[in-house]
C-alpha cells in the first residue's frame, strides 16, 4: 500500500473542518454584523434596507444614546458590578482553590463538595428568599445587591476550576521554591499564580459574560434608574407604542463592545487553559 | 562544603514507620548514594536532609550545626528533583537566578553567577529559552545549574536521571560525576538503580525497609555483601542463590551434587545454608564433572561483549555470564564449576557467614 491515501485523508478532513468552522463563524458573526450595521441607520432605513451597508459617518444614534439617555450611567453600573464581582470571584476563588488543592486537611473534601453543591443549585429558584435576605441586609436597590449575588453564583465554578488546576501542578515545584528560599505567600505569588493564569482567565470569562448580560437579578433587585445595569437599562428604549430601533442597536453595540474586547484579549489564555494537559 | 551526620533518624507517618533508626556519616566532599528498592525510605531520608519532611526523632547535622528544625532555605543546600521542577513560566536564566533574587543578591552578581554556571554546563546559548523549549537532558542540566549557582554546602539529588532515556542517562551519569570531581561539594544522591550507585558513588548506603543494610565503597559491597539482601541487590545480573545443607563432604545441593568447601564455615553440620555466587563466577565444565552443578541450558543471550546463559539447575534457574562466545543450544546438558574464593554462604537469617 502506498502512503498516498493515508496522507490525503487528513488533508480532506482538515478541509471539511475548515468549512464547518467558516460556516460557524458566519452564523455567529452575522447577527453581530447586522446589529452594528443597524446602529448606523435610522429606524426607517432599517426597515427599508435591513442588510445594506450603512454610511458609517452617521453616528447620530450613538450621539443620542450617549447624550440624551442614561446609557452612560447604565454602562458605568455594568462595569462596576461586573468588574467588582469578577475581582471578588477570582481572588476568593483562587484563595479557596489554593487552600483546597495545596494544603492537607480533613475538611478539604467537604469544603470542595460544599462549593460543588453550589454548582447544582440554580440561584434563580431561590430568588424570593434571596430578596428577603437582601432586604434584611438593607442591600436592596443598590449595586452591592448584584455584586454579592453574582459573587456567590460565580464562586463554586471558580473554586472548582482553580482547585482542579492547582492540584495538577507538581508538588516538587513548591519544594524547589521552598529550597530556593521562597516563603509560602511568595510561592503562591511567584510560582503558582503565574502558572494559574489560564484557568483564571477561564473562570473570569465564563463568569463575566453571564454577569454582564444578566437581566433577571437587576430586574428584581433594582428600582432606582441610577443603579440599573445595561440589559435592564436598554429595555427603557423599547417604548410601549414605538421603538427607536436605531438607538436600541447603537445601545446594544456599546453594550456588547467591552465583553467582546475582553474575550479577544483573554482568548489566548482561554484556549491555552482549555487545552492545557491535552498535549504534553 | 561540609560533612553531614545523621544520627538515629526515625520517621513515622501516623502509625506507619518509614525510617527506623538510620545512622549515616557523610564526609566533606564525599559523593554518597542512597540506594534501595522503592519504598525503602531513601527519598524520605533525603527530603528530611532537605527539610521538606519533619524529623520524627534523631539528629541531622550539616557541619556542626543541628538542622532538625531549620527551614530548608537556611540549610545551605540545593536539590535536584526527579521531575527537575523547573519553573515553567521563567526563562532558564530566571530559573537559575531565582534563589539569588530571593536572597536579594545584586543584579550584577546574579548575572555573573548564572553566567558562570551556564558556561560550565554548556547552557549559555539557552539562557533565554523557557523550560518547555528544552530537551530532557538540557532540562536536567538547568536543574543542576540552578543548584550550582547557590554554591551550597551540600547537593541533594533525588533520582535525577529516572526520566531520561537509557543513552542519555549514561551520558548524564558521567557528567554529574565529573561535576562533582570539579566542585568537590558534598553530595547525597538517591537512586533505585544500583548501576548508577556503583558507577558514581564514593560510598553507597544500601537501604531496605527503613533501615541501612550496609554502607561501603561500591566494590566492597559487591565483593563482600554483609547479607543476602545486599548480595542480591547490588550487581546486575543479580547473584545466584541455591539452598543447601552443610555436611562433612561440603555443601549438599538439592540435585545431590556436593560442592567441596575450601575451609570450614562457622556453622554446624546439617545446618541449612544459602549458597550465593555471581553469574560471572560460574564456569562451564563437561557434564558429569564431580564437584560441579549439573544444569540444562534454557536461554542464550549473546550481547557481543559477553554471553548470558539462563540455565535450569537445582530446582530453579541460574544466570551465568561468560566472557567467551559459546556454541551451546537450548536443552544442552552442562556443568557449572564455581570459581574458588568467590562464593558466599548465608545463614538462615540471611547474614553472610563465609566467603569461599
Amino acid at each position: 500500500m502506498s502512503t498516498a491515501p493515508a496522507s490525503s485523508r487528513p488533508i480532506s478532513f482538515a478541509f471539511l473542518v475548515q468549512i464547518v468552522l467558516i460556516a460557524n463563524s458566519f452564523i455567529m458573526l452575522y447577527p453581530v454584523v447586522v446589529m452594528i450595521f443597524s446602529a448606523f441607520k435610522s429606524t426607517a432605513e432599517i426597515f427599508e434596507h435591513p442588510f445594506a451597508i450603512p454610511n458609517f459617518t452617521q453616528v447620530q444614534n450613538f450621539a443620542r444614546v450617549l447624550g440624551e439617555t442614561s446609557m452612560p450611567t447604565y454602562f458605568m453600573n455594568s462595569i462596576v458590578v461586573t468588574g467588582t464581582s469578577i475581582v471578588l470571584i477570582i481572588v476568593l476563588g483562587t484563595m479557596a482553590g489554593y487552600a483546597i488543592a495545596r494544603y492537607e486537611s480533613r475538611t478539604n473534601t467537604f469544603i470542595l463538595l460544599f462549593f460543588l453543591a453550589g454548582l447544582m443549585l440554580p440561584l434563580k429558584l431561590a430568588v424570593i428568599p434571596l430578596f428577603i435576605l437582601l432586604r434584611d441586609l438593607s442591600l436592596l436597590d443598590s449595586r452591592w445587591s448584584l455584586i454579592v449575588t453574582y459573587t456567590a453564583i460565580g464562586l463554586p465554578s471558580a473554586v472548582f476550576i482553580m482547585a482542579g488546576f492547582l492540584r495538577s501542578l507538581p508538588a516538587e515545584l513548591e519544594d524547589a521554591a521552598r529550597i530556593d528560599g521562597a516563603s509560602e505567600p511568595r510561592i503562591m505569588w511567584s510560582v503558582m499564580l503565574p502558572l494559574a493564569l489560564p484557568p483564571m482567565a477561564i473562570a473570569a470569562i465564563q463568569n463575566a459574560v453571564p454577569i454582564w448580560n444578566d437581566f433577571f437579578f437587576p430586574l428584581v433587585f433594582i428600582q432606582t434608574d441610577a443603579y440599573k445595569t445595561l440589559p435592564q437599562g436598554l429595555t427603557t428604549f423599547m417604548g410601549e407604542y414605538t421603538t427607536d430601533w436605531g438607538m436600541l442597536f447603537a445601545g446594544l453595540t456599546i453594550a456588547a463592545a467591552p465583553i467582546t474586547l475582553l474575550y479577544i484579549a483573554l482568548s489566548r489564555q482561554f484556549i491555552q487553559g482549555m487545552t492545557a494537559g491535552a498535549v504534553k | 562544603m561540609a560533612n553531614v551526620s545523621i544520627r538515629e533518624i526515625r520517621k513515622s507517618f501516623g502509625p506507619v514507620s518509614i525510617i527506623k533508626g538510620v545512622d549515616v556519616d557523610i564526609a566533606d566532599g564525599e559523593f554518597v548514594i542512597l540506594v534501595g528498592p522503592s519504598g525503602c525510605g531513601k527519598s524520605t531520608l533525603l527530603r528530611m536532609i532537605a527539610g521538606l519532611e519533619d524529623v520524627t526523632s534523631g539528629e541531622i547535622r550539616i557541619g556542626d550545626r543541628l538542622i532538625n528544625d531549620v527551614p530548608p532555605k537556611n540549610r545551605d543546600i540545593a536539590m535536584v528533583f526527579q521531575s527537575y521542577a523547573l519553573y515553567p513560566h521563567m526563562t532558564v536564566a530566571d530559573n537559575m537566578a531565582f534563589s539569588l533574587k530571593l536572597k536579594g543578591a545584586p543584579k550584577a552578581e546574579q548575572q555573573k553567577r548564572v553566567g558562570d554556571a551556564a558556561a560550565s554546563l554548556g547552557l549559555t546559548d539557552l539562557l533565554d529559552r523557557y523550560p518547555r523549549q528544552l530537551s530532557g537532558g538540557q532540562r536536567q542540566r538547568v536543574a543542576m545549574g540552578r543548584a550550582i549557582v547557590r554554591d551550597p554546602q551540600v547537593f541533594l539529588f533525588d533520582e535525577p536521571l529516572s526520566n531520561l532515556d537509557a543513552k542519555l542517562r549514561v551520558a548524564m551519569r558521567a557528567e554529574i560525576k565529573e561535576l562533582h570531581q570539579r566542585l568537590k561539594t558534598t553530595t547525597v544522591y538517591v537512586t533505585h538503580d544500583q548501576i548508577e550507585a556503583m558507577t558514581m558513588a564514593d560510598k553507597i548506603v544500601v537501604m531496605h525497609d527503613g533501615i541501612v543494610e550496609q554502607v561501603g565503597a561500591p566494590l566492597e559491597l559487591y565483593d563482600r555483601p554483609r547479607n543476602r539482601f545486599v548480595a542480591g541487590f547490588i550487581g546486575s545480573p543479580a547473584m545466584n542463590f541455591i539452598d543447601g545443607t552443610l555436611s562433612d563432604a561440603g555443601l549438599a545441593l538439592p540435585s545431590g551434587a556436593v560442592l567441596a568447601l575450601h575451609h570450614q564455615p562457622p556453622a554446624a553440620n546439617g545446618s541449612k545454608l544459602t549458597y550465593g555466587i555471581r553469574p560471572e563466577h560460574l564456569q562451564l565444565a563437561p557434564a558429569g564433572t564431580p564437584g560441579t552443578i549439573p544444569a540444562v541450558v534454557a536461554v542464550i543471550e549473546p550481547t557481543g561483549l559477553d554471553t548470558t546463559l539462563i540455565v535450569k539447575a537445582e530446582g530453579g534457574s541460574l544466570t551465568v555470564v561468560l566472557r567467551e562466545r559459546v556454541t551451546l543450544r537450548p536443552g544442552d546438558a552442562i556443568a557449572l564449576r564455581p570459581v574458588p574464593e568467590q562464593s558466599h554462604l548465608f545463614d538462615e537469617h540471611g547474614t553472610r557467614i563465609a566467603t569461599l
